[in-house]
């Protein structure tokens, strides 16, 4: 079952307990070539001092940093979520950041940003959901799907917290579900010039 | 399936109650706006969008509800406790030379920063010689800030907060409780002044030694920043100092050649 999507802009990623190690291989495997940006929720919290960023920066070959607010999203870089904020995107391709209530116990939120996503990139958009466990991530699916963006969600057997990815499979229709060390090839054939999706 | 406010709508909408009640939201961010609405919409649990819209352009009451609702008024006493610590060890210092002192909480919303602020002017023995205005857009929030009573449950985690932010007092002696909320000593209230001010159009009131102003730049489009910090600048004295959010910035206005950061944390200092 081959997703087709024309032109995408963005990918982002929505990932909690157990996540980490995940989206370490993902970024691992994004070289030079890949010209998409790459937006990083993850649940944390809220702690200044967090090393986060720099162990992301450590493994990844593109430039990566934390989103700042009004920022234009650039192609061909890495962005992780600041701690207390759900980041949100608008219509210009540029962050904004909202201190608003937790949505699932979580501020930054999945959801909150996947809605967003759906929102600004429409059908050209790829959406990734990791382990974790809760229920965040399932609702922002729901809508990304409804624009005709592409779904990859981790395959539960393989999260260390299977809950929050199997409860989007069992609501969503998504259109892959990827062991760890599938995830990172299959973006980098969606957004590699040649590829066959288009 | 309705999947939310569209961007036609948002826009229309914006229009209308800046022609019919004279909020101005047309600059606030939409991604923000729209989750705002979205939500108020499934919470009231109105039969149609057309019916939620109509309701806000026709009923003054529901407009109130309306605009509560919009702006964001979480907040939390000594929110990141770090920034409190600067306040108290870096800026105070210097406030204390002056004869009197003027602070300016601006988005004031439920009053939790304001009455921080105040708890550790007084620790500095700063408190007798201060005034501290805070004004919000929103008169339901301003109203409960100046009451000086705020729910208790939330006290634990705010005395944490005070502890972190350098705070050494019985953090429980600033407030009576009952009936599951506190109120906030009167010496504390009897130093602050509580109105309405909508940062997007109303203009520059008084001259201040510190404005605080966390988290509510953050809703508003680049140029409404511009804009707002304009009027910051307008309204601090010569050496005032600006406090932002933690993930607010100065740099990308032009007034910031007239200041320079102060420290590590979001507080900048006019030349």
């Amino acid at each position: 079952m081959e997703k087709k999507i024309s032109d995408p802009k963005a990918v982002i990623i929505g990932g909690s307990a157990g996540s980490l190690k995940v989206i370490l291989e993902i970024v691992r495997n994004l070289d030079k070539d890949f010209l998409l940006p790459v937006i990083i929720i993850i649940h944390r919290k809220n702690d200044p001092e967090s090393a986060l960023i720099d162990v992301l920066s450590e493994a990844a070959v593109l430039p990566t940093k934390e989103a700042e607010d009004k920022e234009f999203i650039l192609s061909g870089t890495i962005y992780l979520a600041p701690a207390g904020y759900h980041l949100l995107i608008e219509q210009d391709y540029s962050f904004s950041l909202d201190s608003s209530e937790k949505v699932h116990f979580s501020r930054p939120s999945i959801d909150v940003s996947f809605q967003c996503a759906a929102d600004a990139y429409g059908e050209r958009l790829i959406a990734i959901l990791l382990s974790g466990a809760n229920e965040d991530g399932t609702k922002g699916f729901e809508e990304i799907k409804k624009n005709g963006g592409v779904l990859i969600a981790q395959e539960p057997l393989t999260a260390e917290a299977p809950y929050m990815p199997a409860h989007a499979i069992r609501y969503v229709s998504v259109d892959y579900i990827c062991s760890i060390v599938q995830i990172g090839p299959l973006i980098r054939d969606y957004c590699s010039s040649d590829n066959t999706h288009k | 399936m309705h999947t939310g406010i569209t961007d036609e709508q948002l826009k229309q909408l914006l229009n209308d109650i800046l022609e019919i009640y004279g909020y101005d939201f047309t600059a606030y961010t939409k991604a923000s706006l729209k989750r705002r609405i979205n939500r108020l919409y499934a919470l009231d649990r109105f039969p149609s969008f057309a019916e939620f819209l109509y309701r806000i352009r026709t009923d003054q009451k529901y407009l109130n509800r309306f605009v509560e609702e919009l702006t964001v008024n979480v907040t939390e006493m000594f929110r990141d406790p770090h920034f409190y610590g600067a306040l108290r060890e870096q800026v105070f210092p210097i406030l204390a030379t002056y004869p009197f002192i003027r602070v300016w909480h601006a988005g004031c919303s439920t009053g939790e920063e304001v009455y921080s602020t105040a708890i550790l002017l007084k620790e500095a023995g700063l408190l007798h010689k201060t005034l501290l205005y805070a004004t919000d857009l929103n008169p339901e929030v301003v109203k409960i800030a100046a009451s000086g009573i705020l729910p208790a449950g939330a006290m634990q985690l705010y005395s944490e907060n005070y502890i972190k932010a350098g705070g050494n007092a019985d953090f429980s002696s600033y407030y009576t409780a009952n009936y599951g909320h506190v109120l906030f000593q009167s010496e504390l209230r009897k130093r602050m002044v509580f109105s309405t001010h909508n940062l997007v159009a109303d203009s520059s009131f008084n001259q201040f030694h510190l404005i605080l102003c966390r988290n509510v730049l953050i809703y508003f489009e680049r140029e409404l920043q511009g804009k707002v910090f304009a009027l910051f600048d307008e309204s601090l004295e010569n050496l005032g100092f600006l406090a932002l959010g933690s993930k607010e910035t100065l740099k990308l206005s032009p007034v910031i050649s007239r200041y320079q950061q102060f420290g590590k944390d979001k507080i900048w200092r006019k030349k």
